[in-house]
């Protein structure tokens, strides 16, 4: 099979808190992915070591595009395609809007040195084409601080966009946006798949998760509950596993509720 | 109204985007404008207050002798401040270099060797700090306090107590080289400070290690998520210090023609004063190299002010003090009221 990341037996400790436990993880190349769970699943934890800021405990593998990835680092894993608007937007408050675009990935000329013109330029044009930001006030040296919640969303999007990514990892990416902001974020996504790219999309809200989605994940308490192909249930069935998953921490619950567990056992 | 006026008609949205263009590069260099006008400021206050030694030129030729030796470690010391961090271990790296240069210059008779010496001994030791910041997680404010003292009192253990004459570095190329008078008048540790400066600037506005300078000070969590390797950016913005610290050194010793085991005492204050003054935030992610430049000259004028106005060197220490002190507070001041 064809997947773009790969995770296997992957698990993760901070300290005396296990954050993930022997998950078990693929995405193939242009899926859509929905992650979801309560807080505290250990969604983020999970993103974060695709993008190779956590690193999983000893015995945990992850393979990219079929290769096994022994020490995933960030630089790597964004030369490897994989761009991620993290849950904390991952801004740099008081340095410019270019500063920010190129974050770590500073544009630089023959000589060694910074090509501010350049990014200047790219940032002026994203702004035109990509964030849509209409108001005159805001310039490439504008320091972000003074953005508003989507515009500093627009920023961490654009900034996932331009370098060509191949999977797009959005950490609760539609948190205190207008409904507008929202329905953009959502079409983005939408875009990403026509584009034949992937995507791993983490949202509280289901309705939002549900149709823009090729699969759904379910964590619960850092494993992995369940999985779903979105043609495979309705998504009146989706909130009724959802909700049995918040009370039981689990879709194939034997003790409790019976009846549940006897309709949603041939599922899993 | 105006921004409905403005969305109608895209000339005049054309015309506001360059008039805020220009009060926006007004406010960014605010700061810089602030620091070049208080240097005039006092510049003038001396001129009216002592009139016969503001308009001779012997001050200014001291003023460009002095000032270097703390301005040359001001300057790296940015860098430091700005990636949010602190070394106060600077006023012994100063004797520790020293050190150096003694003990291979006294074992090989060499002063080229020595000052090699002294460089390196700069660099190891500001690497350390960066070491015991980074890999160990002290603080650095604590950790460079230790290190002040433990280098301190190495350099007092290896030399015994006991200076070096440096009479022998006159024969050589590097005493013209540092502390020689361009055309009989301009100190050379003054044309050295100019191209310290430069550099530093290209160093943190036109290369990746500055703008992870920037990004580290401003917010660590969001450099390290993007890929920033956030601690070789400080262990070598520390190492650049030490080297920066062992230099200065040199050049002080080379001055006096003497190193004393207590080099470097009484630099701390003004060294920290320039940087504060220049504008360079003490809560990170902002500060500029120029700023710290005409902070330095401010400071040294007013060092020299105060023994033109004839008080006492007690002075000074009451001046950085309140110097230091007051730029904090107007830069929490400032902070609070962008955010
Ligand atoms: N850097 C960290 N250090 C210690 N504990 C952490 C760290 N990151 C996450 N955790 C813990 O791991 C668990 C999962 O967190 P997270 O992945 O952020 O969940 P989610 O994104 O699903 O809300 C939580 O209990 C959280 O407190
Ligand atoms: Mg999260």
């Amino acid at each position: 099979m064809d997947y773009f990341l790969q995770m296997k037996n992957v698990s993760k400790t901070f300290g005396e808190v296990s954050a993930l436990h022997d998950v078990n993880f693929e995405i193939g190349t242009n899926e859509i992915v929905g992650l979801l769970g309560d807080n505290g699943a250990g969604k983020s934890t999970m993103v974060k070591i695709m993008t190779g800021y956590h690193h999983p405990d000893p015995g945990g593998e992850l393979y990219v595009k079929g290769k096994k990835s022994n020490h995933l680092t960030v630089p790597e894993a964004r030369k490897q395609g994989i761009e991620i608007v993290y849950q904390e937007r991952a801004l740099a408050d008081k340095q410019s809007l270019w500063r920010n675009i190129f974050l770590g990935r500073e544009l630089s000329n023959k000589w060694g040195f910074l090509d501010i013109k350049k990014m200047r330029g790219e940032t002026l044009k994203l702004m035109d084409t990509v964030m849509g930001f209409t108001s005159s006030a805001i310039t490439p040296d504008s320091a972000v601080k003074t953005f508003s919640g989507g515009e500093r969303q627009g920023v961490a999007i654009t900034r996932a966009l331009y370098f060509m990514a191949e999977l797009i990892i959005l950490d609760e990416p539609t948190m205190g946006l207008s409904l507008s902001e929202t329905k953009k974020c959502l079409d983005f996504v939408n875009q990403i798949k026509c584009e034949g790219k992937s995507c791993i999309f983490i949202d509280h809200n289901i309705f939002h998760v549900y149709p823009i989605c090729d699969r759904i994940v379910v964590l619960d308490r850092g494993t992995i509950a369940g999985q779903y192909m979105k043609d495979e249930l309705t998504l009146p069935e989706l909130i009724d596993k959802l909700y049995l998953v918040a009370h039981t921490g689990s879709l194939t619950d034997k003790n409790g509720c019976a009846e549940d567990a006897g309709k949603d056992g041939g599922n899993t | 109204m105006s921004s409905n006026a403005e969305r109608t008609t895209p000339r005049l949205k054309s015309d506001s985007v360059k008039i805020s263009g220009f009060a926006k590069a007004l406010r960014t260099y605010s700061l810089q404008i602030g620091i070049v006008f208080v240097a005039i400021f006092i510049w003038f206050l001396f001129l009216l207050g002592s009139p016969r030694t503001f308009l001779a030129g012997n001050i200014y030729v001291s003023f460009m002798s002095t000032t270097p030796f703390f301005a040359l470690i001001a300057l790296p010391l940015t860098l430091i401040i700005i990636i949010g961090e602190m070394d106060l271990s600077f006023p012994s790296t100063m004797a520790l270099g020293m050190m150096a240069f003694d003990v291979v210059f006294v074992g090989t008779g060499s002063v080229i060797l020595g000052f090699i010496a002294c460089l390196v001994a700069g660099a190891v030791v500001g690497y350390l700090n960066g070491i015991i910041v980074v890999k160990i997680g002290i603080p650095s404010l604590v950790a460079t306090i230790g290190t002040q003292f433990l280098w301190r009192g190495v350099v007092m253990v290896v030399t015994n107590g006991q200076g070096l004459g440096m009479t022998k570095v006159q024969d050589t190329f590097l005493y013209p080289l540092f502390v020689g008078r361009i055309g009989g008048v301009v100190p050379a540790q003054f044309a050295w400070t100019i191209a310290v400066g430069i550099a530093l600037w290209i160093l943190l506005n036109r290369t990746r290690f500055g703008a992870h300078v920037y990004l580290t000070g401003d917010n660590i969590e969001s450099a390290r998520l993007m890929g920033v390797n956030v601690n070789r950016t400080k262990i070598l913005s520390f190492t650049i210090v030490g080297v920066a610290a062992a230099f200065a050194g040199f050049v002080v010793s080379e001055e006096v023609l003497f190193f004393w085991p207590t080099l470097g005492d009484g630099y701390m204050m003004n060294t920290l004063a320039a940087v504060f003054l220049g504008g360079t935030s003490a809560y990170g992610g902002t500060g500029t190299i120029f700023g710290t430049f005409v902070a330095c000259f401010i400071i040294g004028a007013i060092n020299a002010g105060i023994v033109a106005a004839g008080l006492t060197g007690f002075w000074t220490s009451v001046i950085y003090g309140l110097i230091i002190v007051i730029s904090v507070s107007l830069q929490a001041m400032l902070n609070k009221r962008i955010k």
